[in-house]
């Protein structure tokens, strides 16, 4: 359950008064709410958790962990509501 | 070696494991708090490359293990009410109760719904105004910030028709739990990363001096965990016990100040009972009394629950360390994930899961056939 996924911050917006955004997983595109990363920027990467950002982190660091969590498939799948696509290339 | 090969980098993996041998001279006990570096442990066979007398055991870092069955009753009870859409993350929805689970009063016309975020759940409020929407707010400290950002959300929105049913837990008082316990075998532990994501690591400073215990902080990939390893055995040989950090891209010393606040603002801290192992002081959150509106454990009344266990199930013993799954009877015969007697084979998290899915069998005793997949 604490499983946090690595993604792409693409759009910041506010709704009902909360920082929101959406992040991009690899593909997979969610709703986040941005509200405890207040100095993340659009092209960000960003580590979510049950539809929240926890914290800040950088692309290289993202990819690589993607790479793993595409192994963890049950798992990502609980935590995201659906699988992260294969990496570009990867062949699976 | 077969495990090492699926490794994103085989190489480091190897280095990491030839200077453990270098390092380690004598037999250290270590314990992986959370459930995710236990899942990772055991899929990728860490455990068993590690050099020999180096023993990992596995800790109560399961939300869905330790939520204590009356919460799990008191949810039930309140699915079953026609005016209610019970809302839960899905990995709660085949956690047994006393007499059954959530996925199966849903089976039978209860509205039941698996959300992805607690604010699914608000926005769910929103939508049907002629509903009372309830979520099941369970978790460590990685979670709260999200759930408490849903009640303050609910506040804001003027929702009435909105609750929460909370059981949260904590790491720190868990961990002293454990070291506190007369059959403590554990020398050094790897902590919760995305925990400490959230919390920072200040408050395990005063554990590893107290105790003089090494707490590494550690991610959850493969490679995360052999280094982990390697800094609490390392300082174990060396005499030291400290808080080390080895997740330095995602965790910093004070944590999220943000989250940390929203937490302070809609739980106080409280005596918490972790199924399995019992009542421990100061271990959870509850809802602070200013935000009693929105706490479902008061706003309906389910009357008296009596809670009962099944009596094969050594869930307690598990999430303590005390035993592995290949130790249990149930294990692999009555006990499966498709037909779980207890939470630990439930949750992706959960020891017995991990083993299971790794097709872990106990010593000459036949497993259902599930496992030989």
């Amino acid at each position: 359950m604490c499983l946090g996924i690595p993604g792409k911050v693409t759009e910041i917006y506010e709704r009902d008064g909360l920082r929101m955004g959406t992040v991009d997983f690899s593909g997979v595109r969610k709703e986040v709410c941005l509200a405890y990363v207040p100095d993340v920027t659009v092209g960000g990467y960003v580590i979510v958790h049950v539809g929240f950002a926890i914290t800040a982190v950088d692309e290289a660091e993202a990819e690589r962990t993607l790479t793993v969590l595409r192994a963890m498939g049950d798992a990502v799948t609980a935590e995201l509501g659906e699988p992260i696509p294969a990496a570009d290339g990867a062949g699976r | 070696m077969k495990y090492l090969d699926e490794y994103r980098d085989p190489d480091l993996a190897r280095v990491l494991l030839n200077e453990l041998r270098t390092v380690a001279t004598r037999p250290w006990t270590l314990m992986e708090v959370c459930g995710g570096q236990t899942h990772t442990i055991v899929r990728q066979g860490i455990d068993e490359l590690l050099p020999a007398g180096i023993r990992m055991i596995h800790g109560p870092g399961c939300p869905v293990c330790v939520t204590p069955l009356e919460t799990l009753d008191r949810a039930m009870a309140i699915a079953a009410r026609p005016d209610t859409i019970f809302t839960s993350f899905g990995d709660m929805l085949r956690v047994p109760g006393s007499e059954t689970d959530l996925l199966s009063l849903k089976a039978r016309g209860a509205d039941v719904r698996v959300v992805y975020s607690p604010m699914d759940a608000v926005l769910l409020a929103q939508q049907r105004p002629d509903r009372q929407v309830v979520f099941l707010a369970v978790g460590f400290e990685t979670t709260a910030p999200a759930n408490a950002m849903a009640v303050l959300h609910a506040e804001a929105l003027g929702l009435s028709n909105f609750s929460v049913l909370v059981s949260h837990v904590l790491v720190p008082p868990g961990m002293t739990a454990i070291l506190e316990s007369a059959a403590c075998e554990v020398q050094a532990f790897l902590a919760a990363g995305h925990v400490c994501t959230v919390m920072g690591w200040t408050e395990y400073e005063p554990l590893a001096a107290a105790y003089h215990v090494p707490i590494v902080v550690t991610g959850f990939e493969p490679l995360d965990l052999l280094e982990g390893i390697l800094m609490a055995v390392r300082q174990l040989e060396e005499g030291r016990s400290v808080v080390e950090n080895q997740y330095v891209r995602a965790v910093h010393r004070t944590g999220n100040a943000a989250a940390q606040e929203a937490i302070r603002r809609v739980f106080r801290v409280t005596d918490r009972a972790w199924r399995g192992i019992g009542t421990i002081g100061a271990s959870g959150l509850s809802l602070a009394g200013e935000y009693a509106a929105f706490d479902a454990e008061i706003r309906f009344d389910v009357g008296r629950l009596s809670t009962v266990e099944h009596p094969d199930c050594i869930a307690g013993e598990i999430l303590t360390g005390a035993k592995v799954p290949t130790d249990c009877a149930a294990y692999g015969a009555a006990c499966t994930p498709r037909s779980p007697l207890g939470a630990p084979m439930v949750s992706s998290e959960g020891t017995c899961a991990a083993y299971f899915n790794a097709g872990r069998l106990r010593t000459n005793v036949p497993m259902a056939g599930e496992a030989l997949r």
